[in-house]
């Protein structure tokens, strides 16, 4: 075991993983982060916890996940390589060790342009891939970058990537991946997929590059809650690809029903993606929307028990 | 060349506002040629200023002058003769420019009427693109002759990142993503090979000042 975390003890046995994403309130309330963990804590194998996702600056991802870890969860840390630099960024990785924290996901994060500080330095010292690469060395050889002086200690850490198979060229995607999984990526998130047949294209390429037997790939889902919010991310938020098929559902839903025919697209998404080779887990990311999640598991035969955890 | 771009009127008529007598200085270096600083734009620079302290009451003496170039000692000297009869210098050379004439004038103040804002190529007459962050450590050779330090918004070493959509930046819609045009780029010169492996990270030499010493005059400068 390189970390010891419940999300790697369920990806090696072989079992579909679970994780569902927390986005961080806009302010200190640690009720919010409480009644969200309560939510996700018991039916998911590890909750993300969102680093200032795009770029609005919100209660610390490595504030919330020793919270989490604190009440008795497990987080997977997102850390972008945006706002520190490889100074604060490994400080954190070993921050993150001595509070208890086993997962992370390196991120290069959200362009600073997007958010409420749009006239941030953007750091980028190092970028997402060069961050699994110092995760990794901390991990497996004790030092940091540059350095061959040994570190005091042991940090044990699964480390996560991210990959957006709908992101042009597409065809350099998996590539991309492998790029990951050298650097040191233990396990993939992927951006939401809603065109199945284009994600099924990416995944035989990355079968046929043997990655999913080099790391693990967690499909990643979110739930439309209405026709508004899908013709957003369609046209709007870049990498995401939304099939006029699904676009039409979401617009043709009855008043009122625009939520639930979303949780029923999420779902049938959920079935297909499942089926598909070398996708090892589900990642949920229901923005602002965790309350929904149980459900969404529950109608997908995807809780700890049907799941024979 | 520097490229470069003339503050708000308004905001360099706030630097000179109580000046009785200022000396307005051209660069005929990287500013004058993108039009922000050459003597065509001192003089226009002048006519403005001198317009408005008309209309607030408070007069001020004005010549302008064009140096060849403000970022060498020898041009900036041109000025010692004259700079005595003025309060401030208003100099339109980039930022190096400016800090030179101030450290041959340390007791006058010396204002800078442009923001240098990069370092880039003339597309076409009036339209400049920036190129070179001058990191210190050029990428080029393996990127297709296209720079990610400055093209790719997040300076990524190995790029793209999720957010390419047809072949342009999250971040505007205008503007392509660099890691796009560098995978085109190789993969038509058949080297996608300097793409597969990790680019690890950069010993960014641009922390602090730089100073270089040319090989031939190491002796004189006892470097």
């Amino acid at each position: 075991m390189k970390s010891g975390s419940r999300l790697e003890s369920v990806l090696d046995s072989g079992k579909f993983a679970v994780t569902a994403e927390l986005g961080p309130p806009r302010g200190n309330l640690n009720e919010k982060v409480d009644a969200k963990a309560k939510m996700l804590g018991d039916i998911v194998d590890a909750i993300n916890v969102t680093d200032n996702q795009t770029a609005v600056v919100r209660l610390s991802s490595m504030a919330v996940s020793a919270r989490l870890v604190s009440l008795g969860h497990e987080p997977v840390l997102q850390m972008v390589t945006r706002d520190r630099n490889r100074i604060a960024l490994q400080s954190d990785v070993l921050g993150a060790a001595s509070l208890g924290i086993k997962n992370m996901l390196c991120l290069s994060g959200d362009h600073q342009s997007f958010g409420n500080q749009k006239h941030a330095k953007g750091v980028y010292d190092i970028d997402s891939l060069q961050l699994i690469a110092a995760v990794k060395r901390i991990r497996d050889e004790g030092m940091i970058l540059d350095s061959v002086d040994p570190l005091e200690g042991e940090v044990r850490m699964f480390i996560g990537a991210a990959e957006n198979p709908f992101a042009e060229p597409r065809e350099f995607r998996p590539l991309r991946l492998r790029k990951k999984a050298e650097a040191g990526a233990d396990f993939i998130q992927t951006q939401c997929i809603y065109d199945i047949s284009l994600f099924r294209e990416f995944m035989k390429e990355v079968t046929d590059l043997g990655l999913h037997e080099r790391c693990h790939i967690l499909a990643g889902v979110t739930p439309l809650k209405s026709y508004r919010m899908a013709s957003y991310m369609a046209e709007r938020v870049a990498g995401v690809v939304i099939p006029e098929s699904i676009l039409r559902r979401m617009k043709d839903a009855p008043e009122g029903k625009g939520a639930e025919t979303g949780i029923a697209i999420c779902c049938e998404l959920i079935e297909e993606l499942r089926s598909i080779e070398g996708v090892h887990g589900l990642h949920l990311m229901a923005i602002e929307w965790e309350s929904r999640v149980r459900e969404i598991l529950e109608k997908t035969g995807l809780l700890p028990a049907d799941r024979d955890l | 060349m520097v490229i470069a771009k003339t503050k708000p009127l308004e905001e360099i008529f706030g630097m000179i506002r109580s000046c009785r007598s200022l000396l307005i200085v051209g660069c005929a270096g990287c500013t004058a040629l993108c039009l922000e600083g050459g003597p065509r734009e001192v003089d226009g620079l002048k006519d403005r200023l001198g317009a408005l302290c008309k209309e607030e009451g408070s007069p001020c003496r004005m010549e302008g002058i064009t140096l060849e170039r403000q970022c060498e000692m020898e041009f900036i000297e041109e000025l010692d003769a004259i700079e005595g009869d003025y309060e401030a210098i208003l100099s339109l050379a980039c930022g190096a420019g400016v800090q030179f004439v101030a450290e041959r004038y340390p007791r006058k103040p010396v204002l800078p009427a442009l923001n240098t804002t990069f370092i880039g190529v003339n597309r076409a007459v009036g339209l400049y693109e920036e190129r070179c962050r001058s990191c210190g450590d050029c990428q080029l050779a393996s990127t297709g002759g296209i720079c990610f330090v400055t093209l790719c918004a997040k300076s990524l070493f190995n790029g793209p990142c999720g957010g390419s959509h047809n072949g342009r930046c999250e971040v505007d819609p205008e503007i392509p993503c660099a890691w796009c045009a560098i995978y085109e780029r190789l993969k038509g010169q058949g080297r996608l090979e300097s793409l597969l492996t990790l680019r690890p990270p950069m010993a960014w030499k641009n922390g602090v000042r730089g100073l270089q010493v040319h090989e031939d005059f190491k002796d004189r400068y006892g470097r």
